[in-house]
């Protein structure tokens, strides 16, 4: 099912034709529809955009801060779980029970929920020595639902690794703790590098709840933006930011992948 | 142009976005506009109640958010009230709507009540409600997308703290220094944290008021921005060992006006019965059967 020269140069005409007209037709029903100057007035405008560049970087750094602080212990509690869930015999049935729950519960859970349960929960019990900054509880809620999902994500590249590597590295005398370290997590690890990252996007997003609880990041203050000046265009800067700040990272895992799988191709060329 | 109207709406569907810009009812409010202004002339009172423009014919569609909370609205037991249960009638603005609504010739049971989250109505496009009660203050730039009443009710801010608190005592602005304050998002309580109290640490900002009023509670912050009218339903009921610091003064001419769609024509006549029921009286009665209270310091 070749296409000839002669087809592949009408395809790709064809596809540019076709792209072209849609984009024009979606200008112009969207610019001729009664309500378009008012949308345009209410999210496009332009001075409004400049004054929200003023403010809203600034309050994103938080977003930034949060990501970076909960990502940490995220990878670690996550992988934590992972390991637990894993672990073979029945002696460690209840290790294995109680991970398996607690990737359920904290996967099931809306995250806007456990943020306002702890946000305000946890505080309210009145514990003495127990913090009440709205910041470090939003950032464990977070932490704890996304290591519910991140966690998933390591066991399946644990699982994917062959039971083989496994017997081979403990008939090389690794012990048990050995070969998960020097085998089969760095395997694993590389192998979930795509969704995990896919959830690292997801945190980040996600840090815009943390403003439930009171602390002023991008998204609340594009909001008293959009409340001060009745115009949504701050909504727009925030989106702005947010993809900003994801484009860099997909790019980041892309060459990462890439260079594994040529590491790989490499070393079997090698042999 | 019948031909369009199709993949319009299409479009319209698919783009959340500017869902609520079709332009449909838009045009067919301006056709009745100018349908009714040329046929009936001068002759007829433009604000009788057959000649009102109104969201739903024959009742008169007041917005408000759920739920309302006292003293602005309140059930029969006195909680907040569900606009979406019976209305009561009870509480300043419900008192003022109903008010309002008998100056314009509807009775009680031509009211009909939707809700609305205060973020919303200030959507653009057209409106399915004739207008919003919900504690808006008038700002210019709010006036750029919907249009406002005259004030129904004139405001001032307040600071709440708990009596522990070390702000508790605070007799001028200056001794409100330091404090870590929270307010509603979009509201006129946190532009007077801004701008009127200038305290040193940034303030949080909340979705609800019952979330500051959550944050007070906890401690995470200092003290609370609220409207002076709320002060009381805080301060004796949801935090009872909270009280009321003291009032803001009042920046220029803060008040709350009814909100309607940008352009609406039923505004004149609603500012109309606001005018009347200024003058006759009625206004001031409201205000002192469901807002008086003794009313703390100002604070300079």
């Amino acid at each position: 099912m070749r296409a000839s020269g002669v087809s592949g140069v009408r395809s790709i005409l064809i596809a540019l034709a076709s792209t072209v007209v849609f984009a024009v037709a979606i200008v112009v029903v969207v610019s001729s529809a009664p309500g378009w100057p008012e949308v345009r007035r209410q999210f496009l405008n332009r001075e409004v955009f400049r004054e929200s560049l003023d403010v809203i970087p600034e309050a994103f750094l938080l977003n930034i801060k949060i990501f970076l602080i909960a990502e940490v212990f995220i990878l670690l509690l996550a992988l934590l779980i992972a390991i637990c869930r894993s672990l073979p015999g029945p002696v460690f049935f209840p290790v294995r029970a109680l991970s398996i729950a607690y990737a359920d519960f904290f996967r099931g859970v809306p995250t806007i929920l456990v943020i306002y349960v702890l946000g305000f929960g946890a505080p309210g019990l009145e514990i003495s020595g127990i913090p009440r900054d709205p910041l470090f509880w939003g950032t464990v809620a977070l932490v704890l639902v996304y290591s519910a999902y991140v966690s998933e994500v390591y066991r399946a590249g644990i699982e994917s690794v062959h039971p083989s590597q496994e017997a081979a590295a403990r008939s090389l005398g690794l012990s048990r703790a050995q070969t998960l370290r020097f085998v089969i997590l760095p395997q694993a690890v590389r192998r979930v590098m795509p969704p995990l990252l896919n959830d690292f996007i997801g945190l980040q997003k996600d840090t815009a709840l943390v403003a439930l609880l009171g602390p002023v990041e991008a998204f609340r203050q594009s909001q008293i933006e959009v409340a001060s000046n009745f115009n949504y265009t701050p909504y727009l800067v925030t989106a702005i930011l947010f993809v900003l700040l994801t484009i860099p990272l997909a790019r980041l895992t892309d060459w990462l992948v890439l260079r594994d799988r040529r590491r790989q191709f490499a070393l079997g060329g090698a042999r | 142009m019948r031909r369009l109207q199709f993949p319009l709406a299409l479009l319209v569907l698919a783009l959340a976005l500017i869902a609520s810009a079709c332009g449909g009812s838009n045009e067919a409010a301006d056709t009745q506009a100018t349908g009714g202004g040329t046929d009936t002339a001068s002759a007829v009172d433009p604000c009788a109640k057959d000649q009102l423009e109104l969201a739903t014919a024959g009742q008169l569609t007041i917005a408000t958010d759920n739920p309302a909370f006292p003293p602005w609205f309140q059930d029969a037991e006195g909680a907040p009230w569900d606009p979406t249960t019976e209305p009561t009638g009870q509480g300043y603005e419900a008192a003022v709507a109903y008010a309002v609504a008998e100056e314009l010739g509807f009775s009680e049971a031509e009211v009909a009540w939707v809700v609305v989250p205060f973020d919303n109505v200030f959507k653009p496009g057209p409106k399915d409600f004739d207008f919003d009660v919900n504690q808006v203050s008038y700002k210019p730039e709010r006036d750029e997308a919907v249009d406002f009443s005259d004030s129904y009710y004139d405001v001032e801010q307040a600071v709440v703290t708990l009596k522990s608190s070390k702000f508790a005592g605070a007799k001028t602005l200056a001794e409100l220094q330091g404090a870590k304050l929270g307010a509603q998002v979009g509201t006129t309580s946190f532009d007077a944290i801004v701008n009127t109290i200038q305290s040193s640490k940034d303030p949080n900002v909340y979705n609800t008021n019952n979330d500051a009023i959550s944050a007070l509670k906890n401690r995470q912050i200092d003290g609370l921005v609220v409207d002076f009218p709320s002060t009381g339903f805080i301060t004796a009921v949801q935090v009872p060992n909270a009280t009321t610091v003291g009032r803001l003064p009042a920046e220029g001419q803060e008040y709350f006006g009814l909100v309607f769609e940008e352009g609406s024509s039923l505004r004149d006549c609603v500012n109309g019965a606001i005018a009347s029921l200024r003058e006759s009286g009625r206004l001031d009665e409201i205000a002192q059967e469901w807002l008086e209270s003794s009313s703390p310091p100002v604070l300079k």
